[in-house]
């Protein structure tokens, strides 16, 4: 899991698959790096992300939960084409938050 | 309608084996040349379904976890996916969207997405005994009819 922190911005790079597995390991880094910086803007890139079931959207919601709370924002960036129907499903797209991959 | 080609598995309720589960599945999957978007849906929908097993069926214990998926000749395939875990109380409640027991990081889409991304899904369950997901979906055979 790659980040980076500049402005106020912290974006951090998902990859490989995202299932209840994996979801803990990256909810805690996350979640330390906003305990730490206090961000006011996370980007949860999911360019490189593989797979993801709706553990990955559980993720997202406690992310944006966790970034409410601390007055900042939260933004879901470079979602693949394979990514669109659970993220579609899921309800999240009507929060505005979403970009889809421009490829 | 005639079944094809049949395999059975079975692994503990460990979250390492949800990819494991998922893999395996697919690698079955491939003599039937479904498209990547085929294959993504019903990972996804056992990804759910194995899931469930481990979050709810078997919370705080490890137990087996048991996969049936057969291949008709008409392209038609069927995943029973079953536990001896705690059972569902109440199956309608347990599908409504966003309906979770699994606590804040539990979106509540499991069986939301099982039923989105596969044709038919029958959901099956006593309390203290387990629970079996029986999902089907139409896999379209490139390279008959509809080689487009």
């Amino acid at each position: 899991m790659n980040k980076l922190y500049e402005d106020g911005v912290l974006t951090v790079y998902l990859s490989g698959e995202i299932d209840h597995h994996c979801a803990a390991g990256i909810r805690e880094e996350t979640d330390l790096q906003i305990k730490q910086l206090h961000p006011s803007i996370l980007k949860l890139n999911f360019q490189n992300v593989k797979f993801m079931d709706s553990s990955g959207i559980g993720l997202i919601i406690g992310r944006y939960r966790a970034m409410r709370l601390i007055g900042g924002e939260l933004y879901i960036e470079s979602v693949p084409k394979h990514l669109k129907r659970i993220i579609a499903l899921s309800g999240i797209s009507s929060l505005g938050i979403v970009t889809l991959n421009s490829k | 309608m005639k079944v094809i080609n049949e395999m059975n598995m079975s692994f503990e309720s460990r979250s390492a084996n949800e990819s494991f589960a998922r893999a395996a599945v697919s690698a079955f999957l491939v003599q039937l040349d479904p498209t990547i978007g085929e294959l993504a849906d019903i990972k996804t929908a056992v990804s759910e379904a194995v899931t469930n097993c481990i979050v709810h069926a078997y919370q705080n214990k490890i137990g087996i976890i048991y996969i049936n998926m057969r291949i008709f000749d008409n392209g038609r395939i069927c995943v029973k996916i079953r536990d001896k875990g705690c059972g569902i109380e109440n199956i309608q409640q347990a599908m409504e969207p966003l309906y979770t027991t699994g606590g804040e990081e539990r979106a509540g889409l499991g069986f939301a997405v099982m039923q989105s991304f596969m044709d038919r899904v029958k959901v099956t369950s006593r309390p203290e005994k387990g629970t079996t997901v029986i999902m089907e979906k139409n896999i379209i055979r490139r390279g008959a009819v509809n080689d487009f």
